[in-house]
């Protein structure tokens, strides 16, 4: 059907079939890419268009409806639009960019009729789209504040402590390209054949005539040219990247099947693949029976690993204690639920083997997919595609090797995106635990010790397992002074989904356990919730669990800053029924534990007088894209604006490692920094300058001046160097620490970081509904090299903390949607007041400690805190569903 | 290929219905989510096109829906206050991106147990009317839906309207929703009252129940206790054990079914509690 339309003010036809989803007729049809597809199912809201004027779901209108209509879409040229991206990019509304043209089209349509919004009226408006990066505040600042921008404005100098905009927010706000949005014409798709079993062996019919009859191409295990086993960390690697007999989880793929890439769509129905179902494993207490069946062979038990951490006796100091609590909290699978499904293409240059897809670890897809296509690593190219979330999850493999294997095998370009419920039935989850123990203190209230077992699902592959094992001991304790301590975290497998890596690495989980029984210890012995905590909040020159000495430890500082608002807050909720404060802390090590995970970057001059910046780690939203620009710049000096970004990009880029572990600002802003202050060492070498000399960029003269004196080096007389560059400097930096012992002891990480939130709510007494009203959050992050960034990380992180809490419960083949899995909308967070922290680290980059994940942990615990404070109701299940909250408050009024 | 037919005219589109195996279409909000491909698979018919089937009438005999208005225009309409518990509904369907496109009738003819316009439909003694070859019939709405995803309406048979007789927009009405969050969230329970009230006393009350039974209902017994009542009384006549009775509600991952009842019951409690509070002078 020709299709005749007004296209973001101009005219504008296409052929499409009717009933084609009118985001697939812009996208593949059109070329417009900045219409986000994230669930196909109008539940996220990133395909919004407005249709007349009014928002809707591309995803879920027919090609035809557009027929004789106005559409406009995030590639239009608009004043209300265009005022509204200024105000995303100066307001930090948009982290991985990808619900971001939803948002701005929604936010337009509003705009239009009321050009000066309330907050509520931005969030009722906005209701409709999701975000799992910011936690909101920042999107409906930007839509409160979206006239045209403000003359005043002055570009912020970009140096470290200031907000200059993302170095890549200009894209974000004009549709990013992410993984789904650049492919190479006249390939082929590549869908995948999964099980709808969570165990079952399988075999395939007459793949050969199914082919004939599709025109399809069908690939399998058979076809795997290298190692078909994959997996995050190398000694565990367990995973195929298609299932050869039989599958240990619901969504494994066992095929792929390569169509056409000429816009039909792919039947896949009567593919020939028989399958056996078996009685799966689905919970880690059963599999962890010693007659259950084994998942891999080697892991009795099903034990993946376990992990430990002693100190001390805890056990007669628990026995000896004035005070001592006991308690069980449970968890579930928590879905990432990134709105940017993961998707990518491949195509080959020469004999080597591009991969362009959404990755938050660049380098470990690139040897990983080498090694089961059977190529050496630089004949694979992994080019990250600005990534729509990740939290964890994209530091997987997914589609890499199947696109990588489809290329490889046909020579032609191949791609690939995952529909919702692929992805995540899939994908990683967050470990569901069960964990158990006591906690005791004196009569003064001085924690004596701790001893905690935890049982992690790990689902059916390693993937991250190992590292929640090995995390959750170390971190238990919480940022608190723990004399005796025994704690162990076993990873179990099951046929459940792969539990894997989630923003805390299993920390979040333990965080719920300690900190709720911390609230009822501080009761016991008659003390201010937050006064217990402060009363035993790590200090410098005391250890840790693993007897590591610490300095420049920031918690105490945190609950400091919070007392004013403790304070007021509970002389207000003192005052109304049904209100509560509650509070929990958090500490996290930044980077891996006891392993080296080492960071390079390149900086260079060229002959024109570029500053080229190769900057491989992965900007998955969080901002090391601009964080690490600005480090690498002040250490540098010279000015944020001269930077062009390189990379990532496994050919251009040196390893920057995985974004994960709250590393980047750390330990790649460490290579910066290293890499800025050794340019500026060679420079000023060359000039004779003292290290005071300002550093000025001229066209392609260098100037240096100090005082009176003043020096110029024309960089285009300069020879190309090994790097091809005028000048320039490649640094590296691994952070010092120490492994741990077969008691856990040693020295894990290099720094930490600190907080501590405290959250005030109301509950419904006879609903046990949860309405938040304020959350203030205090972090310790050494030096905010962004201040705006950091506290969108924290806006961030609180509203996934507030999911995992209140409401989000994956349940395999149940909620493989954005409907039934419910993740925080713009109605669910509260405002969040944020206090940035700065007690300087010296092995930080000017100071700065990592923070991405900390901002998550406390969350959860602080509000079930609050609930029993407001109810007396303990909540050990979560999420904290509203029949949970009313049940527990029924077995407390007994 | 899909086959996407847009008939001009309801004739039309029954004539091509009678072949069979055609999917009507509205808003598309339920039909896309329901496959993963790009198109809508099979036959499908477009009704936005039809004469009468957008928009609100109003006659003698009451009011006229017709089946394809959208969430957004029955929010904006300027109705009697009977529909404040349909318009209050309008805009808790999804976000505004599915209000624009959703219809009233698809949300009838996708019958979940959740769904948002039956509540309120059922205080308003809403009749549906379906138009096929044999002719014209209308229905109750409680007869209309039969069962989780199942309804009265055969093959060939088009939703056309609703009708709300005029007996029935009398008096002011009253919606909630409870669910685990804010927007875009499919209900625990919800719950709709309509109620007429004279001299301090109820004259008449309609209280239906959403996603706490296989369909939304009516409570009768509930009702019948209500009537006659004084208004500042009323909220405390309804008890949980008779709400309880009147519902079948399910455990599943949003609740338990106790709770689930005990919810709906304080639901209506607040519901009728706002319709009895005294107009503010």
């Amino acid at each position: 059907m020709k299709i005749d339309l007004t296209l973001n003010g101009a005219p504008a036809s296409l052929n499409a079939a009717p009933g084609l989803r009118l985001s697939e007729a812009l996208r593949e049809g059109l070329g417009l890419t900045g219409t986000k597809i994230g669930c196909d199912a109008g539940d996220c809201g990133a395909c919004t268009v407005l249709l007349d004027g009014a928002p809707v779901c591309a995803c879920l209108t027919p090609a035809a409806r557009a027929h004789g209509r106005r559409l406009e879409t995030v590639e239009a040229d608009d004043a209300t639009l265009n005022h509204l991206r200024d105000a995303f990019l100066r307001h930090g509304a948009a982290q991985c960019g990808i619900c971001t043209p939803g948002m701005l089209m929604a936010g337009t349509a509003l705009l239009r009729d009321n050009p000066a919004p309330s907050p509520d009226q931005a969030r009722a408006a906005l209701g409709g789209v999701l975000c799992r990066c910011t936690g909101y505040a920042r999107i409906i600042a930007a839509i409160c504040d979206a006239g045209p921008p403000p003359l005043e404005d002055a570009p912020s100098s970009g140096t470290v402590g200031s907000s200059p905009r993302r170095l890549d927010g200009a894209a974000k706000v004009a549709g990013d390209s992410f993984g789904a949005d650049l492919w190479q014409q006249g390939g082929l798709i590549v869908r995948a054949i999964r099980s709808p079993h969570a165990s079952a062996r399988f075999h395939f019919g007459d793949l050969a005539g199914w082919a004939a009859k599709t025109g399809a191409q069908v690939f399998t295990a058979a076809d795997i040219p290298g190692r078909n086993r994959f997996g995050a960390i190398p000694p565990f690697a367990d995973q195929p990247a298609l299932a050869e007999t039989h599958i240990r989880q619901r969504g494994e793929a066992v095929a792929l099947v390569a169509f056409e890439d000429d816009g039909s769509d792919p039947d896949l129905s009567g593919f020939p693949v028989i399958w056996d179902p078996l009685t799966p494993l689905t919970s880690a207490l059963d599999a962890a029976a010693p007659d259950a069946p084994r998942l891999h062979e080697g892991r009795a038990g099903n034990l993946l690993i376990a992990g430990h951490v002693r100190r001390g006796d805890a056990a007669a100091v628990l026995a000896a204690s004035a005070h001592v609590v006991e308690g069980t909290t449970r968890t579930g699978f928590v879905e990432h639920a990134y709105i940017e499904p993961e998707a990518g293409a491949a195509w080959m240059e020469g004999d080597c083997l591009v991969i362009r897809a959404c990755t938050q670890a660049p380098v470990m897809d690139r040897d990983d997919t080498a090694l089961v296509l059977g190529l050496p690593p630089g004949r694979v190219r992994i080019i990250p595609s600005a990534v729509g979330g990740g939290f964890g999850s994209k530091l997987d493999l997914s589609l890499q090797p199947l696109i990588g294997l489809v290329t490889l095998l046909t020579g032609r370009p191949s791609r690939m995106t995952y529909s919702r419920a692929e992805s995540m039935a899939s994908t990683t989850k967050r470990h569901p635990s069960q964990i158990s123990g006591r906690i005791g203190c004196d009569a003064q209230g001085r924690i004596t010790g701790m001893e905690m077992d935890g049982i992690f699902d790990t689902g059916a592959y390693a993937s991250w397992g190992p590292t929640v094992a090995n995390r959750v001991p170390v971190h238990a304790s919480g940022p608190y002074c723990t004399p005796h301590y025994r704690a162990e975290a076993r990873a179990i497998h099951t046929n459940n989904p792969t539990a894997g890596a989630f923003r805390g690495f299993g920390v979040p989980q333990a965080a719920i356990w300690q900190e709720t029984l911390y609230d009822r210890l501080a009761e016991q012995a008659g003390l201010d919730r937050l006064e217990f905590r402060h009363l035993n909040a790590l200090r410098d020159g005391q250890t840790t669990v693993t007897g590591q000495t610490l300095h420049s430890t920031g918690i105490s500082q945190c609950l400091d800053a919070l007392r004013p608002h403790w304070s007021r807050a509970l002389a207000e909720a003192a005052a109304i029924p049904g209100r509560g404060v509650g509070i929990a802390s958090c500490w996290y090590g930044c980077g891996n534990t006891a392993l080296p995970n080492p960071s390079t970057i390149r900086i260079g001059l060229t002959g024109a007088g570029a500053l080229m910046l190769h900057q491989g780690a992965t900007d998955i939203g969080q901002g090391s894209n601009t964080v690490i620009a600005q480090i690498a710049s002040k250490a540098l000096g010279l000015p944020l604006s001269a930077v062009t970004l390189i990379g990532p990009d496994t050919h251009l880029t040196p390893d920057a490692g995985k974004t994960s572990a709250s590393r980047q600002t750390f330990v790649t802003g460490r290579a910066a920094l290293a890499a800025g202050a050794a340019l500026r060492a060679e420079i000023l070498r060359r000039l004779n300058m003292g290290d005071a000399a300002r550093l000025s960029l001229d066209g392609a003269t260098l100037v240096a001046s100090e005082g009176r004196q003043t020096a110029r080096l024309d960089l285009s007389t300069l020879p190309a160097d090994a790097r091809g560059y005028a000048l320039s400097a490649e640094e590296s930096y691994d952070p010092p620490t120490l492994p741990l012992d077969e008691n856990g002891q040693g020295s894990p990480y290099a720094l930490y970081g600190y907080g501590a939130q405290m959250v005030e709510l109301a509950v419904d007494p006879a609903l046990g509904t949860v309405r938040l009203l304020k959350i203030t959050a205090a972090h310790d992050l050494g030096r905010a090299i962004n201040p705006l960034l950091a506290q969108g990380q924290i806006e961030g992180g609180i509203a996934q903390g507030i999911g995992l809490a209140l409401m989000e419960d994956y349940i395999p083949g149940r909620t493989e949607n954005l409907h039934d899995y419910l993740i925080p909308t713009t109605g669910d967070i509260p405002p969040i007041e944020s206090l940035l922290i700065e007690v300087p680290d010296p092995e930080g980059p000017f100071g700065a400690r990592g923070l991405g994940e900390h901002v998550l942990i406390p969350t959860a615990p602080a509000i079930l805190n609050a609930i029993r404070h407001a109810t007396g109701a303990e909540v050990t299940t979560l999420p904290a569903l509203p029949h949970r909250i009313r049940a527990a408050m029924q077995r407390a009024e007994k | 290929m899909t086959d996407f037919l847009r008939p001009a005219t309801v004739e039309d589109a029954l004539a091509l219905m009678a072949a069979g195996g055609v999917v009507p279409l509205a808003g598309g909000t339920d039909l896309y989510p329901a496959t993963q491909r790009r198109a809508l698979p099979g036959l499908v018919l477009d009704v936005t096109g039809l004469p009468g089937l957008c928009g609100i009438t109003t006659g003698p005999a009451g009011l006229r829906i017709g089946a394809a208005t959208t969430w957004t225009a029955l929010a904006r309409a300027t109705l009697p206050p009977a529909l404040a518990a349909l318009q209050q509904a309008a805009v808790e369907v999804g976000g505004i991106q599915i209000q624009n496109a959703g219809t009233i009738g698809g949300n009838l003819c996708n019958a979940s147990p959740a769904a948002d316009g039956v509540p309120p439909l059922l205080v308003l003694d809403t009749e549906v009317e379906l138009v096929g070859h044999r002719g014209i019939r209308r229905l109750p709405l409680s007869q209309f839906l039969t069962g989780p995803r199942q309804t009265a309406r055969q093959a060939d048979e088009l939703l056309t309207a609703l009708h709300i007789p005029a007996s029935a927009l009398s008096g002011q009405s009253h919606f909630r929703k409870l669910g685990a969050r804010a927007y875009l969230v499919i209900s625990i329970a919800m719950v709709a009252v309509r109620l007429d009230l004279q001299a301090g006393r109820i004259s008449h009350a309609a209280l239906a129940v959403g996603a706490c039974s296989a369909t939304a209902c009516r409570l009768p017994q509930v009702e019948s206790a209500l009537t006659g009542a004084p208004a500042a009384e009323a909220p405390a006549l309804i008890r949980d054990a008779d709400v309880a009775a009147a519902l079948s509600p399910l455990d599943d991952l949003r609740a338990t079914a106790a709770y689930r009842s005990g919810a709906a019951a304080e639901l209506l409690r607040r519901s009728v509690a706002t319709l009895c509070q005294p107009v503010p002078a």
